[in-house]
């Protein structure tokens, strides 16, 4: 097994005189657990761009393994084992459930190259697709056009489109905002149950599931990282609910 | 009514059982699941009937017939790139008339054997394509309309001064076209034009249903519906727009060789910005991304053109343009994206009942 520990080095990402993130200094290490937490505007979406090459960081480096992958375009980084979710979902629109999965299955297995065969005959790819749907109980949605479904399953959708791709890291920006509790925690089943070597990354703003599903959280607050550690050691820190209740108290 | 809705579908898909292919019991393995796949359904079969029919009913009308199959050739190309992957092409007329002068300058130059002639089109339109194509998948909407429009306008230009090699405005005549396969002579009835016509417009049509139904169809649509999501899939969204604009422009310029071989003429006018404009009217027309919308909109507006011009020759354009505007306000999707959606309507009243 290649190592595929994900690490940056001082990044840094500036829009003139705003700092969206300064100086991020962080390691994943495979099959990590890992939390980003923070109040809004903290940058933590941006730094999964960052890490995604959706954005190219103003100073800084990204490491994947050995290799240095800051200037690496975003495709290129999904076929080295790393994909996204979107925060808002960012799927495809007028197609149904099956087809996005199922194009999703044929980019990992390169059939794009095959084109005199039809979708429909990739058995391998469909019966791939379904199983997929199944674990995320979507079976009954693979027919269903994706903007014509509630919000919920649609975040559904946004998740199966990244597990499509077998990535060895999953980064995720707020995979359950938006969707009712009790479904949320079903998400969270079906991403406790990837394979233990894949290293998940996630955004989450609700702190039972963060306390519950992370094994290391990272607190980023202003741009910077405030702190990292065990949930145990986050829980005890007093700047932590500084931060947090420092937040309620504006809102 | 339901073989109806199959040829219009921009997917087409017939139902596909998974049943002997899904490993794990799911409740779906009950159910058909639907997704690109290249049954030929019984409207299709009808459509491509439609031409064999018009050989024999309208004897006297072989060479329209044959010039609505050669300009639907040429919006299948252009319903690749806009219907399929999203790219808007004001220019496309550049590839159509590059392939028209490829052809014509072979046949004036002695080279009149019309299948090698068309084969020297298509590469010399593909591989313009193929550089134009860098320069189109820079920009968004607006630039590539500019674009694709500003190289159609420089083509123009640059074929009106070479006058010595194209003829200039007088357009380029004097081909020597040479029978097909040897034996049949291109003859004045359009006979021979229009078999040969109908022969690639067909064969090609095949390969690219083929093609749209493939995952890398589903990729160009995928860049359609979602380009945003296609990086983080993998894609490599320029060369994927790159490839499929050099089918396209392959495409367009065999439609400009097949026009110049059988009318034996190139006008200035094939690499015109009219004719892009025109093709775009087409297309939109008979609706977008679903390959027989190009077919059906270049008919209905080549047909229109014949007729409405045979009764008032200056302002023909005017109905064109109203129809235009109805279609776009009334029945977004084109002729048979309408046609879908009166017929899906059909359908479900049927079932209320």
């Amino acid at each position: 097994m290649s190592d595929i520990t994900l690490r940056t080095e001082g990044l840094s990402k500036r829009w003139g005189a705003f700092h969206a993130n300064s100086d991020v200094s962080l390691t994943f290490k495979p099959g990590a657990r890992h939390a980003l937490i923070g109040p809004n505007g903290a940058g933590k979406t941006t730094f999964i761009n960052l890490l995604t090459g959706s954005f190219l960081p103003s100073s800084g480096k990204v490491y994947l393994g050995g290799e240095d992958i800051t200037t690496l375009p975003q495709h290129e980084r999904v076929h080295r084992g790393m994909t996204r979710t979107f925060q808002l979902n960012t799927l495809f629109a007028g197609m149904t459930v099956l087809e996005s999965v199922a194009l999703a299955i044929s980019e990992r297995r390169g059939l794009q190259s095959v084109w005199y065969k039809t979708v429909a005959n990739h058995p391998d790819v469909i019966a791939e697709a379904m199983e997929l749907l199944a674990t995320l109980k979507l079976t009954d949605q693979a027919n269903s056009i994706t903007r014509s479904m509630a919000y919920g399953k649609q975040r559904l959708v946004e998740i199966a489109l990244a597990l499509a791709t077998r990535p060895r890291i999953l980064l995720l920006d707020e995979p359950a905002a938006g969707i009712p509790s009790a479904e949320s925690k079903e998400l969270f089943e079906v991403l406790a149950h990837l394979p233990r070597d894949v290293t998940v990354l996630f955004i989450e703003h609700d702190m039972g599931l963060v306390f519950r599903f992370a094994d290391r959280i990272t607190v980023m607050v202003g741009g910077k990282v405030l702190t990292e550690g065990t949930p145990e050691e986050i829980a005890a820190d007093p700047r932590v609910k500084e931060v947090y209740l420092g937040e309620a108290e504006h809102a | 009514m339901s073989a109806m809705t199959d040829i219009v579908s921009p997917n087409a898909s017939q139902p596909v059982s998974i049943a002997k292919t899904a490993m794990t019991p799911t409740p779906a393995s009950r159910t058909h699941l639907n997704l690109p796949n290249d049954r030929w359904k019984p409207m299709e079969i009808a459509f491509w009937l439609l031409p064999v029919i018009a050989y024999f009913a309208f004897p006297g009308y072989l060479v329209l017939i044959s010039q609505i199959m050669i300009i639907g050739l040429f919006a299948l190309s252009l319903d690749l790139i806009l219907g399929y992957a999203g790219i808007v092409s004001l220019g496309h007329a550049a590839f159509f008339g590059l392939g028209a002068y490829t052809a014509g300058l072979l046949a004036v130059h002695g080279w009149g054997e019309p299948v090698s002639g068309l084969l020297a089109a298509a590469v010399v339109a593909g591989v313009f394509g193929f550089i134009v194509s860098f320069l189109v998948v820079r920009g968004q909407d607006l630039t590539r309309l500019m674009v694709t429009l500003g190289i159609c306008l420089m083509l123009h230009e640059a074929a009106n001064k070479a006058s010595w090699l194209t003829g200039g405005v007088d357009g380029l005549s004097g081909m020597m076209v040479g029978n097909l396969f040897g034996v049949f002579e291109f003859d004045l009835n359009g006979t021979v034009a229009f078999w040969y016509s109908f022969a690639v417009l067909f064969v090609l049509f095949v390969v690219l249903r083929r093609m749209v139904k493939s995952p890398f169809g589903l990729s160009l649509i995928g860049i359609r519906e979602g380009v945003r999501r296609m990086p983080s899939l993998g894609v490599n969204v320029n060369r994927r727009l790159i490839a499929i604009f050099t089918v396209s422009a392959t495409i367009a310029g065999i439609a400009g060789a097949l026009l110049a071989q059988t009318t034996q003429f190139v006008g200035l006018d094939s690499l015109g910005f009219p004719r892009s404009a025109e093709l775009l009217i087409m297309l939109v027309l008979g609706g977008t991304g679903r390959l027989y919308g190009a077919l059906v909109g270049a008919a209905v507006f080549m047909v229109a053109q014949d007729y409405i011009s045979g009764l008032n020759p200056a302002y023909w354009q005017f109905y064109i343009g109203l129809l235009l505007v109805f279609i776009v306000l009334f029945a977004r999707g084109g002729i048979l994206g309408g046609l879908e959606k009166l017929a899906a309507g059909f359908k479900s009243k049927k079932e209320a009942v």
